[in-house]
């Protein structure tokens, strides 16, 4: 987004891949961990791209970001449990008929979702930072306890489409197809909103705003409608990567969006407060440091995300692509 | 009395009446309140006001939120009982256990405030989040030494071995340590704390190096979380990742401030006090309720007794909006009002 692109973050990415190959005892297993490791990443960034692009246009900092995943998550369950028998006949265009709907309710929930809690929760709170964090932590909690309200608390499990299951044989490495998917959709997202953001007049007034939203204003524009489109749109994205993944893990709880929140905290303080490349470059190292180190040191595997953030704030104190305001 | 209080009196009838009780009725809760579970909610009561107190100065007066506080309050426990499973369970390692718990906090909270509080406040809480997460994981992977899951039972020297004597050294620390913390509050310290979270700026501008006053009180809160860390561990005879590590402490404890009063001190006794009573007792009541509403839809389920968090979440957003300054803030506020 900066006059003069910056390829030194983007270059970490291959270049933790190429340091972890020596380690890895056999190719295909390096193949198979780096494919994870993207797969990991993609569904991460589309979690945490709406919560660094609010941040970046409104400075508000949604701590109940998480549970736009989770309901995201329990939409696509509900919608899967009651298509199970569709899933059975494990063509691809039954299953795809399941899983549309499911998606599209996940997305769907989570950005009415969001809509309702930018109105309600947040508006009163814009500029006091400390009222932000209280109250989205306030809504985190009910929304939370909504959930065990209505499905109840036990963990659904959730069964993955026939045609995604399984895996590639690729010389000797197992790839599974859910995975590629993931990589395949998580591209599609970021090539999606990278066109947005850099081809579109939305685009442009989104990261005019990032960078000076009252100039944006004093130009004309609405700026608090653009944010409740960004808001929306980003709640709606974490509900999807929610949807994904609880399929990745084939099963839900009510936890599972605070269970990633802090992961994607990680990797949007490694990015950069406000950056969506920072997010997907922050994203795509930690999916592949925690499949790597997952393998090689599984004891280390949960904190290796946090020497990551250090390392990075040492060398970058903003994070990687720091954006604008200080 | 106004020097034991640190000259902050509670300039309301109704909140001294009600701290006075809360005085009264923990101080002599062994022979008012009869039966083990009325003990424990007393103790528990004593243990999470020092705590709630000590969240209380980050929180109201330092003005930044930190989600690693139950990690002081972990180590403090973990500090005591690693210690007694180690060095046998002497006297000499208690103390062992509790100096190098405060030892550890201490040099962590000074760690974190350096890293994170130079940026923004809000970098704070984010890192704060990832941190105690990642101590959690510390906990529950580390079995070897801090017992995994399970958690660590305590072995206690002679004495403490009877409730009665246990109860009361967890009140009287409690007590003596909250009396610190509002000393702490009412020093020209607490006042430049005051300063900071109404202007930064200003702050900054007079002279004041916002870095080092923020960490400053980083390192004390943190100090006297792992001195509650270490006063539960007593009492339980226990710790845990879920007696003390777990997320939903800090979420109860962020609850507890803010419902009592954020930047009060004693919004956090009556916070803690409210949200431990309603934890233990609350249930009954939901119980009740839900078996009456049983037939209608939904609402059974919103009445739960399990889902009494629920409206506690409620009354924290509404507390957030409408009370920012809690029980406590609304019975000055009413106080002041008769009086002008």
């Amino acid at each position: 987004m900066s006059a003069r692109a910056d390829w030194i973050p983007v270059a970490l990415v291959p270049a933790l891949a190429l340091v972890a190959l020596p380690f890895i005892p056999s190719g295909a297993t390096w193949l198979t961990l780096t494919v994870a490791g993207l797969a990991m990443g993609m569904m991460i960034f589309m979690m945490a791209a709406g919560l660094t692009l609010v941040f970046g246009l409104m400075d508000v900092l949604n701590f109940a970001h998480g549970i736009f995943i989770s309901f995201g998550a329990y939409a696509a369950a509900s919608v899967l449990t009651r298509m199970s028998a569709r899933l059975q006949e494990a063509s691809l265009a039954s299953d795809l008929s399941a899983m549309a709907p499911a998606v599209l309710a996940a997305i769907g929930l989570a950005a009415l979702l969001g809509l309702f809690f930018e109105r309600v929760i947040i508006r009163p709170v814009y500029g006091e930072h400390l009222k932000q964090i209280l109250v989205t932590m306030g809504g985190l909690i009910v929304f939370e306890q909504l959930i065990l309200v209505v499905w109840g608390p036990d963990m659904i499990p959730l069964p993955r489409p026939g045609a995604i299951s399984g895996s590639f044989i690729v010389g000797d490495a197992a790839i599974e197809r859910y995975r590629v998917l993931a990589v395949v959709v998580g591209v599609v997202v970021f090539v999606a909103m990278w066109l947005l953001l850099n081809r579109t007049r939305i685009g442009l007034l989104v990261r005019a705003g990032v960078e000076n939203p009252e100039m944006v204003e004093s130009l004309g524009y609405r700026i608090r409608r653009l944010f409740v489109g960004v808001f929306v749109a980003g709640s709606g994205l974490a509900g999807l990567g929610g949807a994904m993944w609880a399929m990745y893990q084939e099963q839900v709880n009510a936890q599972i969006g605070m269970q990633v929140l802090v992961v994607i905290f990680i990797v949007v303080i490694i990015g950069g407060l406000g950056s969506v490349g920072g997010c997907f470059v922050g994203a795509m190292l930690v999916g592949l440091l925690a499949n790597y180190t997952g393998y090689l040191a599984p004891k280390l595997a949960l904190g290796s995300n946090i020497l990551l953030m250090v390392l990075v704030l040492l060398w970058r104190p903003r994070g990687l692509y720091p954006v604008g305001r200080a | 009395m106004s020097r034991l209080l640190s000259g902050d009196l509670p300039r309301s009838r109704a909140l001294a009446v009600l701290l006075a009780l809360l005085l009264v009725g923990l101080a002599a809760a062994p022979f008012l309140f009869p039966g083990t579970r009325s003990l424990n909610v007393a103790a528990k009561i004593a243990v999470f006001v020092l705590l709630a107190a000590s969240y209380d100065l980050l929180l109201g007066y330092a003005g930044i939120v930190s989600f690693a506080h139950t990690m002081f309050f972990g180590i403090g426990g973990y500090g005591v009982a690693i210690a007694m499973a180690r060095l046998g369970s002497g006297w000499g390692a208690l103390a062992a256990g509790c100096l190098a718990a405060l030892a550890l906090s201490l040099a962590v909270a000074l760690a974190i405030g350096l890293l994170s509080l130079r940026v923004r406040a809000i970098f704070f809480s984010m890192i704060t989040l990832a941190v105690a997460s990642f101590f959690q994981i510390l906990a529950s992977q580390l079995s070897g030494v801090t017992g995994g899951e399970d958690g660590m039972n305590v072995r206690l020297p002679e004495p403490l071995g009877s409730k009665l004597v246990a109860y009361y050294l967890v009140f009287a620390a409690a007590l003596a340590l909250f009396l610190v913390l509002l000393r702490v509050v009412n020093s020209p310290f607490g006042r430049v704390l005051l300063a900071i979270r109404e202007n930064e700026f200003r702050a900054e501008a007079v002279g004041y190096r916002l870095v080092n006053y923020r960490t400053a009180a980083n390192c004390l809160a943190a100090a006297a979380a792992t001195a509650a860390g270490i006063l539960y561990a007593i009492w339980l005879r226990y710790t845990g990742p879920q007696a003390t590590l777990s997320f939903d402490i800090m979420v109860d404890l962020l609850l507890m401030v803010v419902i009592g009063g954020m930047g009060t001190m004693y919004g956090a006794a009556v916070g803690a006090t409210v949200f431990v009573v309603a934890q233990s007792y609350l249930r009954d009541g939901m119980k009740a309720l839900s078996g009456a509403l049983a037939g209608v839809p939904l609402l059974p389920e919103l009445f739960h007794p399990d889902r009494w968090l629920l409206w506690l979440g409620v009354l924290f957003v509404l507390s957030v909006y409408f009370f920012p300054f809690g029980i406590v803030g609304q019975l000055r506020a009413r106080a002041a009002r008769a009086g002008a």
